[in-house]
């Protein structure tokens, strides 16, 4: 942080005083940012900072006119532009993108969980032009994925390979077996948050580079990964559940119904995907993905659109048989999903459990203006970000579709009725509780 | 295990707060009507366990929300939304006359809340609890710098807020029982003030030479923030609590180094020989030593040292000289200080003279001596070695703990108004009115 020498008309201005409550809080926890002491009526912007773990600075800021009484309040007055606009008290975090000059196709996603996020917010004068002067204040603020007494534990055991969070307290607690999608690695940061609001979750590496044409990525790794919740001292056995985005909503989907040993309690699928491949591995699958290139759209921006891979393999005859699964299933879409047909999806999976006499255990949100990556909340959106082709040793961007401002409104929106839904299935719904 | 068993949810919002930052405690998916204990337990640096702990019963939703529902009784009872931080007591078996004071205010306060099956009094490590959340509470916000201050003689800790600044400074003394203590300081700077502990009775110099420091030393330290690039020169407050106050009246007054923009002065008294040192201060207690009286708990009271209040101007502080904004905090039934004789008289000097629109006097019926920052627990008497005698006593402080417990909340509320008025406000001087809050 430099140093400005103090010039003696600023001794006599008071200075603004800038405050963010809480200063530290959970990553799906508001947070009210507060300017004062401003002169009345005066234009300000109010900007983020954030330097991510790969070094680019990543940013958002908002215009905004101070009221009488010299104040801005970010969570209750309008802003009247920057990346976003209107009344938007999360702006700040959910609009960042790289600053100008950064390298293309970034994505933001945190692998030490262990260490917040920081984020530095800071008041400037003006409007147009607010870059090429120092700021009026700033303030440090942390954001956290794991709340205090959340335990990290390394999973590295019958060929499974996982970090498991359990949450603070005696237990024991509910379940979840968390996997990403066809991007692969071990991602912690939503178990992280899962433990923190009360499940014991398992995030799964499924799919590493070296590891993508390995046998042991049959389903059978999957029911090992969830016999590992079940059998953890702190887990509930009869309480865990099924949580999966795109490639792992396939996953999840399969084990329910066609696995002998994994009964779960209840499903999430995020940006869903039934189209198994005729081996009925992974590896199988991204054979698929190979196969039906061809039916890959290139936008524009030279942006690759694989809806019409999706498109293509349901008219296969291998697409998971859901009218098997037998417990309650939340299915979460974006409408602008230009990755997979994640709609088109869950309309068949409608179809199919109504035909059933299922439907009762479907809850389904569609969300106008998401793409493919609906995550924890207020992270910033997506729209197309690299992506590496392993089996073809290629990297190129991938299109994940979504507008800023609905897609984050999704995200916002999607995470309470994910955590809701576990509550109800997973602690103890209200209509099970003993009649008075 | 029970599989119809409802499974209770306990959440804290936030997890990490400030300390003087209310939280949120919600248990959930208790039976409906049942009856739970909430228990908030704490390890001290000391090695000591404190504990708290409150009987609800659920709604018929089967929540408990401690900032709206009714303790039926415990370490508090009532609606007290912090209740489990400020009624933590020592856990039975613990050597009486403890004290909570953080020293390493870089880490966390950890608390553990738990909340237990029934209306439990006792043996809460015996039995699992329901559910457990650890919280921590912190002195320091993200970005505040602890920066060290060792030059020119002084022992002092400077806490700069987050950011560019530059900054309003203050000046924060300590009483009688010395050691360089940081944590209000360092809560200041995370309120946006940059804020200087200063230790003037056991710093190096005193420890080295054997002698106590001059006037001189708080100049010093006064003139340390005014050149501080990350400080406004001319925005320079003083705070101090006990004999903090009495350091801070004689400079306000009569340094002609020191330009306060206000002044904050808690439980303290404006008595003292005017044209002397800390050390003719010291001596005045000396003197007066035979007033010390104890009571049935063999505990000091040490309030009669400074009574009567002396008519003999050179005994006390002008206060019709002062030239700033200057708020007074007392707490009624402090037994280790007369600071209601006191402020009643700086009062009457100051209508005297005509500056008493400068005076803003805040005065607590039940609270004792040691108006600290909110929601941490209130000794009414702990074992204190003063100074001077180096011998240790257990000296009572006074103050009832729910009334003790709303002063702090209340004082610090508007200490931090009344800061924030005077050091990032316009430059008029005038008394703090709180019809604002």
């Amino acid at each position: 942080m430099s140093i400005y020498r103090q010039s003696s008309v600023m001794s006599q201005r008071a200075p603004p005083l800038l405050s963010v409550h809480p200063s530290r809080a959970l990553v799906d926890e508001k947070f009210q940012v507060l300017v004062e002491n401003l002169p009345p009526g005066c234009p300000v912007t109010v900007h983020s900072l954030h330097q991510s773990e790969d070094n680019d600075y990543w940013e958002a800021y908002g215009h905004y006119v101070s009221n009488q009484r010299g104040t801005v309040s970010v969570s209750e007055d309008l802003s009247f532009g920057g990346t976003y606009s209107g009344k938007e008290s999360m702006g700040l975090l959910w609009s960042l993108r790289p600053v100008p000059g950064s390298r293309k196709g970034l994505r933001l996603r945190k692998m030490n969980v262990c260490a917040p996020m920081l984020v530095t917010i800071s008041v400037y004068m003006g409007h147009e032009g607010f870059r090429d002067q120092r700021p009026l204040a700033s303030t440090l603020t942390e954001r956290w994925y794991m709340a205090p007494g959340v335990k990290r534990v390394v999973v590295k055991e019958r060929g499974v390979r996982g970090t498991l969070f359990i949450p603070p307290g005696p237990g024991p607690f509910p379940g979840i077996l968390d996997m990403w999608g066809g991007g692969g690695g071990l991602v912690e940061y939503r178990s992280a948050l899962l433990a923190s609001r009360g499940f014991a979750s398992l995030a799964l590496e499924y799919l590493s580079p070296e590891k993508v044409r390995s046998a042991d990525l049959e389903f059978t790794y999957f029911e090992t990964a969830f016999s590992i919740i079940q059998e953890h001292p702190l887990v509930l056995p009869d309480r865990v559940g099924l949580l999966g985005l795109s490639l792992g909503s396939l996953v999840s989907f399969y084990l329910a119904a066609e696995s002998s040993t994994v009964k779960p309690t209840c499903i999430v699928a995020v940006s869903s995907n039934y189209s198994l491949s005729r081996t009925k591995t992974i590896p199988g699958f991204h054979d698929d993905l190979i196969n039906y290139y061809d039916k890959v759209r290139v936008d524009e921006n030279n942006h690759h659109i694989w809806k019409g891979i999706g498109m293509a393999l349901f008219n296969e005859p291998t697409k998971v048989d859901v009218g098997k699964i037998n417990c309650p299933m939340l299915l979460i879409s974006g409408c602008d999903d230009q990755n997979w047909p994640a709609v088109e999806t869950v309309e068949d999976i409608s179809r199919t459990m109504r035909s059933v006499g299922k439907d009762r255990l479907l809850t389904r949100v569609d969300y106008p203006g998401a793409g493919h990556l609906i995550e924890p909340p207020y992270s910033p959106h997506f729209r197309a970000t690299n992506f590496m082709l392993h089996t073809q040793n290629e990297k190129v961007i991938l299109k994940w579709g979504g507008e800023t401002k609905p897609h984050s409104d999704a995200q916002e929106d999607s995470w309470q009725k994910i955590l809701c839904f576990l509550e109800q299935h997973l602690y103890c719904s209200p209509s099970v509780r003993a009649k008075m | 295990m029970d599989r119809k068993q409802c499974y209770v949810k306990l959440s804290v919002q936030p997890t990490r707060g400030l300390m003087d930052e209310k939280f949120i405690i919600l248990v959930q998916n208790a039976f409906p009507g049942s009856e739970v204990t909430v228990h908030a337990l704490h390890k001290c640096e000391d090695g000591h366990s404190w504990e708290a702990f409150a009987h609800y019963n659920a709604d018929t939703a089967g929540t408990v929300n401690v900032s709206q529902d009714c303790s039926l009784g415990g370490t508090y009872s009532g609606v007290e939304p912090m209740g489990l931080l400020w009624s933590l007591k020592p856990v039975p078996g613990s050597k009486p006359g403890l004290r909570m004071r953080k020293k390493n205010i870089e880490i966390p306060m950890e608390v553990l809340i738990s909340v237990y099956r029934g209306h439990l009094t006792k043996g809460f490590l015996d039995q699992a609890p329901l559910a457990g959340v650890l919280v921590e509470r912190w002195y320091m916000a993200p970005g505040v710098r602890r920066i060290p201050i060792t030059d020119d003689g002084l022992t002092a800790t400077l806490f700069l807020p987050s950011g560019p600044g530059p900054f309003p400074g203050l000046l924060d003394l300590w009483g009688g029982g010395g050691q360089l203590v940081e944590y209000r300081a360092a809560l200041l700077a995370s309120n946006g003030i940059a804020a200087l502990a200063l230790d003037y009775l056991t710093c190096s110099y005193t420890m080295e030479t054997r002698k106590l420091v001059d006037n001189q030393y708080f100049e010093k330290a006064y003139k340390v923030l005014q050149q501080h690039p990350q400080i406004i020169g001319s925005r320079i407050g003083m705070m101090g609590l006990s004999l903090g106050t009495s350091m801070t009246l004689k400079m306000a007054v009569y340094s002609q180094v020191m330009k306060l923009s206000c002044v904050v002065c808690i439980s303290g008294s404006h008595v003292q020989p005017v044209d002397g040192s800390l050390e003719d201060m010291l001596k005045l207690f000396t003197l007066n030593s035979h007033k010390t009286r104890t009571n049935e708990e063999n505990q000091m009271i040490w309030r009669d040292l400074l009574l009567p209040i002396p008519t003999d101007p050179s005994l006390k502080v002008d206060l019709g000289r002062i030239q700033c904004p200057l708020l007074v905090v007392v707490g009624e039934d402090d037994q280790n200080w007369p600071a209601g004789d006191s402020a009643a008289d700086m009062k009457e000097m100051m209508e005297q003279a005509g500056n008493s629109h400068l005076l803003t006097l805040l005065s607590y019926p039940d609270a004792g001596h040691l108006i600290e920052p909110p929601y941490t627990p209130h000794a009414r008497a702990s074992v204190f070695r003063a100074v001077q005698t180096r011998e240790k006593v257990t000296s009572l402080w006074g103050g009832q703990t729910l009334a003790h417990a709303r002063a702090q909340e209340d004082a610090w509320r508007k200490t931090l108004v009344f800061l924030k008025e005077n050091l990032y406000g316009s430059t008029n001087s005038s008394a703090t009115t709180f019809t604002n809050l």
